[in-house]
Order: C-alpha cells, then structure tokens, then sequence
C-alpha cells in the first residue's frame, strides 16, 4: 500500500523533513511565523534542538555544528534574519561542512510582525540560493533537497517560506526513502577556510563567485524547477503561495513554478517565453524574479498590475489578471453591504496579565491621562516618555491604557532612551521591556546606558516565559527548548552584574509597590530598573475567588474599566466581572484600584 | 467525484473552532480527499476573532477561500457571522450560533451590538439558506458548553453536500478528544445532528 498521509502545517513539514533529512542540530529563536519548526523539532529526542538567546547566536550555533560535519537547520521569522544578518553572510563566505539550511519565514500583510520586508533580497547579498515551497508537500521533500545542495556547493541555503506557508496545512505523503541517518561528526582543521582574516576572505569571494555560476547550471536542471504545460499561450511564471492562487486564476496557462528563486535558470526562462505569446509573473512583495528575468532580456510583466505591498490572494490577482487583459472576470455577486461601524475584537491583554498593573500606574504617571487625546496623539509634551518593546506588553499601546510611546524592534526600547535623554529632553524616560526581549538585546542597551550614564529608567516585565509567541521558555526561565532543567539566568544579579545598583523587583499584582518603585526609579538620577515579577496569566492554573462589583457601593466611576481588563465590562449601566475568565486571587488588581471597595469576593451577596 | 466544498469557519477565541476545523480536515483527509486549512488567529492571546478556512475536494490549490466564494459559514457568534458576510457565495449555507460575545469596545459605549435582524439582513442579499441556531444552549443542556465546537460540527455534517458515514467522524472526533471525554462530545455530536435534520439544514 501507498506511503502515510498526514495533514501538516507547512512548519510541521519543514520539521520531519529536516528530522528525516539526518539533522543533529537544530536551533532557534521564536518568531510567528517560524516558531513551530523549532517546537516540532525539540520533541524529537535523538536530536539536540535549542531555543536559541536571539537568532544571531542561533546562527552562530548552527554553524559551529555545521563545521561540525553534521546536518543542521537555523531557523526565525524574517525580522529575525536582520539580527542574525552578520553570521549568515559570514556563513555564506566560509561555506559549510554539514548542511546547514536557515529558514526564513517572511509575513505579507503582517500578521504578527513588525514590518513587512522580502527577505529573498539576503539571498541576493549572501550570494547563497534560496528553495522556497509553495505548500506542505514540497516543505517536506524541498528541505531534504535543499540539505543536498548545501554540501554539494558548499553553501548555506536560506529557505524561503511565507506565513500562508507555513501556518496552512495540506497533505503531506511520507516517503520512507527519503530517511536517512546523522553524519558521523568531523571537525578538520581548515583555518583558509575558517579563519576569514583579510588575507583568507579575499579568496573565498572569488570561490563565492565560481559557486553561483555552478549553482545557476544546478537551476536548470533541478526538480524544484518545473514546467507544466497548458491550454493557452499564456506563460505564467510564480514561486511559492503565489503559484497557487496564480494556478487557480490561470486555468490554462503553461506554467514554470520556481522551487528555486535564486539564481534562476536562464536557458529555461528563454525557452520557456519563446514558447508562449506572453509571459505573465505573480509574485507575493517586491519584483525579485521581475527583475532578474528581465535582466536576462526576457520581456514579462507582473508588478505593474499586482500591489508590493502585502499578501496575494487570489482575488487580488484575479484583478490583476483582468487589469492586464489576460482574463475577462465572470459576473461577480454584487457588494453585500457590510454593516456600517462593526466593532472590532482588537488584541487585549488577558484577565490577571501580569503586565497590566504595571502599565495602569505608568498611564496615570507624567500626566498622561490628560495630555494624550483619544487619538493617541499628544496635546503638549507629556512629563514622561515611555519608550516600548516587542511582546504581549506592547498591547498596552491602545486605550484605555495607552501606555507605550515606541515601538521599534526587539531590545529597542533601551537604546531609545538612552537617545532621548542624551537629546536632552525635559520629560522623564522609561523603557519597557519583556524579559524575553531583554535576554535576546536588552543586556546590551543596558550596558550602554551604564557605561555612558544615562540617567533613564528601565522597568523589565518579568512573566518567566515568551508569552507572545506562544509561551516558549528562555535563558531567564532555566528550561531549554527539549524540557531540560538548565541553569536558569538571574536578571536582578546580571544587572547588577553590569553596574546598575538601583535594582528592585516589586510583585507584578501589588499596585502601591509597582508605583513606589517606579516612583523612586523615575526620581532617581542614575540608571534604575524596575523588575515586575508575575506569573503569565495563560499559563498560571490556579484561579480561585473571582472578583465581583457590589452594585450597593459602585458608584460608576469607572477606574476599573481603565485596566483594559477583558474581564471586566459595562452592561446596561453596570459595571460587570466575568466570573469564569477572572483570574481572583492570582490578581486583584481592580480591588486594590476601586476608591469604594465595591470590587471584592463578595462570597454571600447576591 | 465529490463536489469541492470551502467552509469558513468564524468565531471567537477559545470556542474550540480550530479543534472543529482540525477534525473535518482529518474526516475529509480519511476520504482520500485533498485538504487545505488555514486558520488566522491573529495577534490575539484570547478572546481574539479566529477564522478557519477550510477547503476539500478532489484537487485544492490556494489555502484560502477566496471572497463571496464560500460554501458553507459556521458562525460560532453572531459578530463574527457579521464580520465575515462577504465570504459566503450566492445561494451558500449559512449556520450561526445564536449567542453574542460583546467586545470590549461595546462596554466603552464606543460601539453597538448589530441586532439579529441586521446581521441577517445581510446574507439575504446573496442566500436564503440561514440558519440561527441557539447552540450554546444546546451545548449546555448536553453538560458542558465547552460541547459546542462538536454540536457545531454535527450541524455542519448535515450541511455537506456528500454523507459521509458515522464511524469516520467517530473515529476522527476521538482522534482529536480526550477518552474522558470523548462519549459526552459523542453525543453533542449527534445532537447536533438532530437539530439539524430538523430544521432541514
Ligand atoms: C527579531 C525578532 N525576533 C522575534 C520576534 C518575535 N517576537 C515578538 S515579541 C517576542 C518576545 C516576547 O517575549 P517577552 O519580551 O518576554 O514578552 P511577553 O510576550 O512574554 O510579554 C518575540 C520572540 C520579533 N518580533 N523580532
């Protein structure tokens, strides 16, 4: 009988191709889309597989075992490719010994992300290739091909996937052949190679040079390129999820799908366009393929008609295909006339989050409150400024909280700080910062602001795990990614450690010590941290004695609507506490908050 | 062969729609369908709107339903039935769970709950073929709300164009549900199959 078939999500697939590939090492830093590869990889036992301090030192350990001689996949979200950017063109230039393929997992539209960017641009710059998938399927066989084609030219691969990728699941065949052991590991001595001194680098730039000639022969022969043939003389040429709406909008068009976006195979592309009356490309984000094809003089179109900006879908290109005169688009049903002013269901934080308290007191700090309209926009300068981070926390940016004043990049918001204070503003300054954030480039900010005597103050929300990206452990939370208990790193003693002395850690649901500490923090005319310690409220079980309004003594004030507490709501003119999503005893933070001790457990009362 | 079908599949945060859609998948991927799933979460811990695009048939290519294209909606509430209108193609099936989840901007005063006639009103325009279920009550009644993606599920079965037979959804459902309680959503299950059959869905 046939092979076994699963439904996996793209990262699934990538993870048992790379496990069935003989992987050893495995290693990452969470990031939506790609934090399911690595998860799926831990559970494996006979592997080693880390939640990596940040994606630089993710790719550094992953070429250390691929100069190992083993099989290793690096992986991260695209942002994660800008701090790891320095070891993976370093990885590029001394080549590799094992295989080593780093995933890339890129987000049109940006559904979880920062900002959006096309990460194949790396792959350009590394002068590595790129294999990019375009469902489950191929992310399972590509990554075994992609494995190959790093040790046959020496090379990392980056592999290309997108969050419609990744996150979707399709049918996956399992091919028992395509398992194959671990590599016996093998480190050689090799320092022209390993040692990039000038004299040393200068030669491999050539060797980089001579490999991506090789590799665009490799273009033109390899299955991840193919040809299929249609109905019309048409020619549509897509790579990845794009290939699959093009496919359904193009039922008749030849097609040449690209499992290998860099470099592209140039004998294939001419015969390809002289085959067909046009040619036609649908890629997701910038040009890539546009202008390397049109490099090559072959005459196609595509980004004049289909946007840079976000994701594909196929209505989008449906349109596209339209405006370009290559399809006349049936009747389509009228505008169903969407109901005026829906109201939206916008990211909140949770019942009992332990960030909440913190971020209620510093809303009502520097006179906010009153300074900030509605809009979010100031109405003079505020007398404090709070520079934020990436995570949960950065949630505390919409009303009612309001409570966040940037947000750049993780580890950002200490260097802002800095910035501002040196610029010389008269407003006090506080960074925020998750303390997975401060483990993957917070330490640093922290270094600067003693070593340069900024007088700031850093308040560092402690959770003890990534809660953004799904609750993965970290360097502060002393579990590895495989469920061993390591050494967990104490933020108080590293602080302390780098020079700060005014360091105090305040429980993250008592509202008079957070707003003591932060109080003298903001005073103080040193570098101050502030750690907030609190369990995240996902994870913490334990939830007994919700809270409830006494009707008798609320006199409709509304401070407790001003947490942004889901839990608690106004209906028909009274203030309400869901019993089954409060989290009681593990927060209270209401109670502490209410001016009439209307908030209480309440046990007999109606 | 069977007909392609794309079911959307709307709600909120922790109503268990994933779990549902995860185990249509595996039904229809048992029938040696093709399948394609894409759920969005979005940026939102809990309580966020969660949809799941599901599409079978004997060949898919894009993982998701595109607009006004939309077989069958499964609203497990009712903005979200609101929300995602415009998916549902002429003459598609619309189920809605007769239960509103108010977001937190209604109690703000910022926003107003859209009444049941408004929300109706809208799929009129393109289908006839709406059905306001009071699910949750069901699900209740059988012991436990948290029944209600199953209850759903056994809905949505009696919406599909093609039967497909009971001890696959069995084995599916206990493919995807603790043993504990597997019997329990057994039964929410078939319930929902019952009310389904009739109200002619
Ligand atoms: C360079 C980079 N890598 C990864 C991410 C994905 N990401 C966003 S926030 C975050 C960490 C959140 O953890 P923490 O700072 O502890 O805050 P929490 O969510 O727990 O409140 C991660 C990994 C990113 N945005 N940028």
């Amino acid at each position: 009988m046939g092979n076994i078939k699963k439904l996996l999500s793209g990262n699934e697939a990538i993870a048992l191709g790379a496990y069935h590939s003989g992987i050893a090492v495995a290693t990452a830093y969470p990031g939506t889309p790609s934090t399911e590869i690595l998860e799926n990889l831990s559970q494996f036992k006979d592997i080693y597989a880390e939640w990596s301090t940040n994606e630089k030192v993710a790719m550094e350990v992953g070429l250390g075992a691929s100069y190992a001689g083993v099989r290793t996949l690096v992986s991260m979200k695209h942002v994660g490719l800008n701090v790891a950017s320095d070891p993976f063109l370093a990885a590029a230039t001394t080549g590799i010994h094992g295989g080593l393929v780093v995933v890339s997992a890129d987000d049109p539209g940006i559904h979880s992300s920062q900002g959006e960017q096309d990460n194949r641009y790396y792959a350009k710059l590394a002068r590595v290739p790129i294999v990019e998938p375009a469902d489950s399927q191929e992310a399972y066989e590509f990554i075994g091909i992609a494995f190959t084609l790093s040790e046959q030219y020496d090379t990392p691969v980056l592999f290309r996937v997108t969050t419609r990728v990744a996150h979707s699941k399709s049918v996956v065949e399992l091919d028992d052949a395509l398992i194959r052991p671990h590599h016996k590991k093998s480190f050689y001595h090799n320092v022209e190679k390993y040692v990039m001194l000038p004299t040393h680098a200068r030669n491999r730039v050539p060797h980089m040079h001579r490999r991506m000639a090789e590799l665009i022969e490799y273009a033109e022969t390899t299955p991840l390129n193919q040809i299929i043939d249609g109905r019309s003389k048409l020619g549509v040429i897509s790579s990845g999820v794009s290939y699959q709406y093009a496919r359904e909008v193009f039922p008749e068009a030849h097609f040449l799908k690209l499992g290998m976006d860099y470099p592209l195979p140039p004998k294939m592309l001419h015969s390809f366009a002289a085959r067909v009356d046009k040619v036609f490309i649908v890629e997701e984000l910038d040009p890539f393929l546009e202008e390397a094809i049109k490099e090559l003089g072959i005459q196609v179109e595509g980004k004049k008609f289909i946007s840079r900006v976000g994701e594909l879908n196929k209505t989008i290109v449906r349109h596209a295909a339209e405006k370009a005169g290559l399809i006349t688009v049936p009747n389509q049903p009228s505008d169903i006339g969407a109901i005026h002013n829906l109201p939206g269901r916008p990211p909140l934080l949770c019942p009992g989050c332990p960030h909440s308290g913190a971020f209620f007191v510093l809303s009502t700090m520097g006179q906010r409150a009153k300074i900030l309209d509605a809009s979010g926009k100031s109405q003079g300068e505020s007398k404090l400024i709070i520079t934020g981070d990436i995570g949960c926390y950065t949630l505390a940016t919409y009303p009612p909280l309001r409570a966040m004043d940037t947000t750049a990049c993780m580890g950002a918001s200490i260097g802002q700080a800095i910035g501002l204070e040196k610029a010389g503003v008269s407003s006090k300054v506080v960074a925020v910062i998750g303390d997975s954030t401060f483990m993957h480039s917070g330490i640093t900010g922290v270094i600067d602001a003693i070593y340069n005597a900024a007088k700031i103050a850093i308040v560092i929300l402690d959770n003890g795990t990534t809660a953004m990206t799904g609750h993965q452990d970290h360097p502060g939370s002393g579990i590895s990614a495989q469920g061993v208990v390591t050494k967990a790193v104490d933020i108080e003693q590293l602080v302390r450690g780098a020079g700060v002395n005014d360091v105090k850690v305040v429980n993250a649901f008592d509202i008079k010590s957070i707003r003591a500490a932060l109080k003298s923090a903001l005073d103080s005319e040193e570098v101050s941290i502030v750690i907030v310690r609190g369990k995240c409220a996902v994870r913490n079980k334990a939830r007994q004695n919700s809270r409830r309004v006494d009707i008798q003594k609320c006199n409709d004030c509304e401070v407790c609507l001003r947490i942004g507490c889901p839990a608690i709501y106004k209906e028909e003119g009274k203030i309400i506490i869901n019993a089954l999503t409060c989290m009681g005893d593990q927060c209270g933070i209401c109670e502490q908050l209410c001016p009439k001790q209307a908030i209480g457990i309440f046990r007999d009362s109606k | 062969m069977v007909e392609k079908q794309d079911i959307l599949l709307v709600g909120v945060g922790g109503q268990g729609i994933i779990l549902a859609s995860d185990i249509l998948g595996e039904v229809a991927l048992q029938m040696g369908l093709d399948v394609k799933k894409t759920d969005t979460l979005g940026m939102a811990q809990r309580g966020g709107s969660v949809t799941s695009h599901l599409r079978i048939g004997e060949k898919v290519w894009a993982p998701l339903i595109s607009l006004a294209e939309a077989d069958i909606i499964i609203a497990f509430e009712k903005l979200e039935a609101a929300r995602w209108a415009h998916f549902i193609k002429p003459e598609g099936m619309v189920i809605i769970n007769d239960l509103a989840i108010p977001p937190l901007s209604i109690s703000l005063g910022t926003h107003q709950y859209p009444g049941d006639e408004e929300i109706l009103n809208v799929y009129k325009q393109r289908t006839d073929r709406i059905h306001l279920i009071p699910g949750s009550r069901h699900a209740d009644s059988i012991g436990d709300i948290r029944t209600l993606n199953i209850f759903m599920l056994g809905l949505l079965s009696a919406a599909l164009p093609f039967r497909i037979d009971n001890q696959l959804w069995e084995k599916s459902i206990a493919a995807f549900i603790p043993k504990k309680i597997a019997d329990l959503n057994m039964r929410a299950f078939n319930a929902g199959r019952e009310v389904a059959e009739s109200v002619n869905i």
